[in-house]
């Protein structure tokens, strides 16, 4: 069956607008971490998404047919035009935080990774091969780190609790599913995101449980980032940032 | 080279009839470039002038985050981004060899890093400077680790063994982080005429305190000799600083920059290059703490280390439960 291209460009952004933005969030805390190992560790996980991106975007900017590169679709988009789920662009607040949300997007991860190697779509499977191995280390990375922080001392129990309060309801949003979704599907080239919520729930169920936190009860969602509908206000700071020297000195090489 | 006015602990260089059969054996063995390891016997200043510097070290490549970190977030394409952050973890790297080098003398890094937050030791006075534009970032990596590697080639054969390795290792990533620096810089000098001024105002800026970087002139440079007869330093700053200046002489002049020296000249006679001695007095007052940047990059430290308090107890104290529930099961 073949795929209406403008579908999956949409199916590429979200992919490749996650790890953009994600990745930039991570590379903030640059030189500023609890510890150098994690200083280390940080700088990794953000080097390994923002590698992810050039591979996504790149693919994006192939199926579009524009002549556009990765970096034109990274740096000279407006903030409506990114497909990110909002989980991404929160703002980073303390390292517990930050590292409850990259386990709640690499649980994510670990999970359509292994759906998308098996894509038909030739290019997305060996997109997903290469990033699968990273997202394998990070995904037990971030578990260890929630684990080791949630049943740690109590001031470090009650972070983390909060932290899962405060980002829980941006998890959903992962698991929406819309036309894109449906014809990602229909053509094989990737699953409906809400058939992964079993599996999700049951790998960090476990995670969270041994880490001594609750999980809310509330299932409501914010959404409005993977279709651009509504972003957070954090976003376009975010942008402001990266594209601050692609927009000030346009047509350059750098 | 991140080591800057390391005071050698040492009343003088002895001559051989005042060193005891200890000693003897031991200045024979650096005199043969046989390496000193950990377990060996060493005077306790050699150890103490060792632990001064490798910690000196190991604190510029961790402050050495800071003023690349500033521009992380605004790196311009996603490649340069990818560099960028390649190289400030392995600067965060570099920083722990070197903590575990001077963990083998016998000094914790949380002991290193108390001493640096309380102010009682230093890093280098490069990392006091800003950043101020992108051909900053790769003025860092062309200048700042081109001086490093000047000075850490000359360390490879320092008489310290597992100092000696660390820079053997540190050096091959150095080189390639200077290789990259000067190719963002190239792109930047041949850029628009924009691009060119930032390229310009980098090398202005940071010429001087990067030709700093190897420390005051010989003739000020009064701690030198003990450490010289030691192998802890290999090679005397005014010369380390001429090499450098040979070799970056000729490649700001194929960027097609304006010198940031107006003499510079080439010295036939002496097959080197003249040029100004920098103001010393402004090294001096880095060193001292008033540099454009000192106060602030030391607030972002201390707040890091205070910040991380309940991380490193957290994850301490789940360790711990984990370490003791496995000696309840055995």
């Amino acid at each position: 069956m073949s795929v209406d291209k403008q579908q999956l460009l949409q199916f590429l952004l979200r992919q490749g607008d996650n790890t953009l933005v994600l990745g930039h969030r991570v590379s903030e805390w640059c030189g500023h971490s609890p510890i150098l190992e994690e200083d280390i560790a940080l700088a990794n996980t953000a080097l390994d998404l923002i590698g992810q991106t050039q591979m996504w975007l790149g693919y994006a900017a192939e199926v579009q047919g524009e002549g556009k590169t990765a970096d034109d679709l990274a740096f000279l988009r407006d903030a409506w035009d990114f497909r990110n789920v909002l989980l991404v662009e929160m703002p980073n607040g303390d390292f517990g935080q930050t590292l409850l949300r990259q386990f709640l997007f690499d649980a994510f991860q670990s999970v359509l990774m292994g759906r998308l190697m098996k894509s038909s779509d030739e290019q997305v499977a060996a997109i997903a091969a290469k990033a699968s191995k990273e997202i394998a280390y990070h995904v037990e990375r971030s578990a260890d780190t929630v684990v080791g922080l949630g049943d740690g001392t109590e001031e470090s129990h009650d972070r983390m609790q909060a932290a899962l309060e405060y980002l829980w309801p941006y998890a959903g949003e992962m698991f929406e599913s819309d036309d894109t979704d449906a014809a990602m599907a229909a053509a094989g080239v990737a699953p409906d995101p809400a058939g992964l919520r079993e599996e999700y729930d049951a790998l960090i169920g476990k995670v969270l449980g041994e880490a001594t936190l609750t999980i809310p009860d509330s299932r409501y969602n914010h959404k409005g980032g993977r279709n651009g509908a509504m972003h957070t206000e954090h976003l376009g700071h975010l942008l402001t940032s990266m594209q601050w020297l692609q927009r000030a000195y346009p047509g350059c090489e750098w | 080279m991140y080591a800057q006015m390391i005071k050698t602990a040492s009343a003088g260089v002895k001559s051989r009839e005042e060193m005891t059969d200890q000693e003897r054996e031991f200045q024979d063995k650096i005199d043969n470039d046989i390496k000193i390891e950990p377990r060996d016997w060493m005077p306790d200043d050699y150890r103490r002038t060792l632990i001064r510097q490798i910690g000196q070290h190991a604190h510029s490549e961790v402050v050495g985050q800071l003023p690349e970190g500033n521009w992380i977030t605004r790196a311009p394409t996603l490649e340069r981004k990818a560099i960028l952050l390649a190289k400030v973890q392995d600067e965060a790297g570099h920083g722990l060899y070197l903590y575990s080098a001077a963990e083998t003398l016998g000094e914790s890094r949380d002991e290193l890093v108390r001493l640096l937050h309380e102010g009682r030791m230093k890093y280098s006075s490069i990392f006091n400077y800003p950043t101020l534009n992108w051909a900053d970032i790769g003025a860092v990596g062309w200048l700042v680790d081109g001086a490093a590697i000047v000075n850490q080639v000359a360390l490879q054969r320092t008489s310290y063994g597992p100092y000696s390795r660390a820079m053997i290792r540190i050096c091959k990533e150095e080189s390639f982080h200077a290789r990259q620096g000067y190719h963002a810089i190239m792109k930047m000098a041949f850029g628009t005429p924009e691009q060119t001024r930032q390229a310009q105002s980098a090398v202005d800026r940071l010429w001087f305190p990067a030709i700093m970087m190897f420390g005051p002139t010989d003739a000020d440079s009064t701690n030198s000799d003990q450490s010289m007869a030691w192998k802890i330093k290999v090679k005397s700053n005014d010369e380390l600083r001429q090499q450098f200046v040979d070799q970056t002489v000729p490649q700001i002049e194929y960027l097609g920059l304006d010198l940031p020296d107006p003499n510079i000249k080439w010295n036939e006679e002496r097959g080197h290059y003249d040029f100004s001695d920098p103001d010393w007095s402004e090294f001096f007052n880095v060193i001292k703490g008033n540099g454009p940047c000192n106060v602030d990059r030391m607030k972002d430290r201390v707040a890091a280390w205070d910040d991380g308090e309940w991380v490193r107890d957290g994850l301490l104290a789940h360790a711990q439960k984990k370490a003791a529930a496995k000696v309840a099961a055995e």
